[in-house]
């Protein structure tokens, strides 16, 4: 998607722009996806609207891309970075703005495991997709998810895990919330390169997610089902 | 164990009773042992080692190879660990029936002995492990192949987490030693060296008749 002319992103209209900054995150360019975002904020554009104008249609397509093999890791995690580098001013302006919100989620790595490059981009996604997301950091014990489930309330817990020894964790971090009886109140979202479908159900976990756009997408899809029970039993 | 031989033996594929289907990243190593130790009755099929980077493919690839070789031998040994497929490699060989693994969560593990691994987890949480495998092929699989040569703040934000390198070493080799403590520094992190020598991958391996 790389051109080889020059582009002076300041000179492109809203619409070029919006598209150059798709094919900036495509090849990973995070300068290019901050002077983006700046021209954007000072053109007056809303900052929830660059979010998912700009990056999260931009994500998108590197996420289908990744998905159907023609991105492979290293480019996503460019693709993410830049993407970093975009929310990372975003994100203030976004709580100023009070942008609308879909839900809340708590996300972390569970006890053990430090890795989080999947799991930032989950909630980097989920953000964009309008979610507030409060993002606990690594090697979480079962006591931290307890804290943050209390302190913010959260519609959905994520937990990530990219080691076969640590994963075991999450049900430890599930069946604590069984005993505590907090399951239900709570859509648990699993994720991480050694899981899969037939794990996620055997802790119980509500859903799978195999990457972060699946994530996001089944994300908003428990949050539609608890609005229409919820007007159902109104 | 002792590894001294008792007869040098120059090993070719395609001979002996029994089947070692291997990660292509150890193929050096256990054609190392298998001469070293003259086990005459071994024959080794490696997979690609870059299948690591998919390992979702993995059991499929080792149900094929089972499939293929099943009637050319009298057992099939799989010297894979766990290797990232959460438990769906342990599926296909339940399936596929009299097949077994090296235990174990991965290969470093399994070098530095599955126990030492286990009772060392917490402190080695933040450890990059290196191989003498991972070590020569470093520069392609991981600086290259995690795209860290072409912009300069990926390592951060890929190692971000990490505080040492760790070189579980099978071998002793001043060069590799250099190239691991080079690693180390390039990533700017800390550097330990640990001597494993094959670990539990040469006692499993006596056990395979």
């Amino acid at each position: 998607m790389s051109d080889e002319e020059d582009i002076v992103l300041s000179e492109l209209a809203d619409d070029e722009l919006v598209q150059q900054m798709h094919d900036d995150l495509y090849d990973g360019l995070k300068e290019e996806i901050e002077e983006g975002t700046n021209i954007l904020l000072e053109r007056g554009w809303q900052p929830y609207n660059i979010l998912t104008q700009a990056l999260v249609e931009g994500m998108r397509i590197v996420g289908e891309d990744f998905r159907d093999g023609i991105l492979f890791v290293p480019e996503v995690l460019l693709s993410a970075n830049a993407m970093k580098a975009g929310m990372f001013i975003l994100r203030p302006l976004l709580a100023e703005t009070g942008a609308p919100t879909l839900g809340t989620m708590v996300i972390g790595t569970v006890k053990g495991d430090i890795h989080d490059i999947g799991k930032n981009l989950v909630g980097m996604m989920m953000e964009g997709a309008g979610f507030e997301v409060f993002n606990i950091g690594i090697n979480n014990p079962v006591e931290n998810f307890l804290e943050a489930i209390e302190q913010h309330k959260p519609d959905i817990i994520g937990m990530s895990a990219l080691l076969t020894t640590t994963m075991p964790y999450m049900k430890v971090v599930i069946d604590t919330l069984i005993e505590k009886g907090m399951r239900d109140d709570f859509v648990v979202l699993v994720g991480g390169a050694p899981l899969n479908e037939e794990f996620g159900k055997a802790i119980g976990a509500d859903s799978y997610c195999r990457d972060a756009a699946v994530a996001v997408e089944t994300a908003k899809d428990f949050m539609k089902r608890k609005h229409n029970q919820m007007s159902a039993s109104a | 164990m002792e590894l001294a031989p008792s007869e040098t033996h120059d090993f070719k594929r395609g001979q002996g009773s029994v089947l070692l289907i291997a990660c292509g990243a150890l193929a050096r190593e256990i054609i190392q042992l298998i001469e070293l130790n003259n086990w005459q009755h071994l024959d080794v099929a490696c997979l690609p080692a870059k299948l690591h980077n998919t390992p979702d493919q993995i059991p499929e690839a080792v149900r094929e190879k089972i499939r293929t070789n099943r009637d050319k031998y009298n057992r099939i040994y799989v010297l894979y660990a766990d290797c990232g497929t959460g438990g769906l490699l342990d599926k296909v060989l339940e399936e596929e029936g009299d097949v077994e693994r090296i235990p174990g969560p991965h290969c470093y593990s399994f070098f530095a002995g599955n126990d030492v691994f286990e009772a060392r987890a917490e402190d080695d949480m933040r450890a990059f492990f290196l191989t003498d495998y991972l070590c020569r092929h470093f520069d392609k699989l991981v600086w290259e192949g995690f795209g860290l040569d072409r912009h300069p703040d990926m390592p951060a934000f890929v190692f971000g987490n990490y505080e040492k390198v760790v070189f579980l070493a099978q071998t002793k080799d001043e060069a590799l030693e250099r190239q691991a403590a080079e690693i180390a520094h390039r990533l700017g992190l800390a550097y330990e060296y640990r001597f494993t020598g094959m670990g539990d991958l040469a006692s499993y391996m006596a056990t395979a008749k």
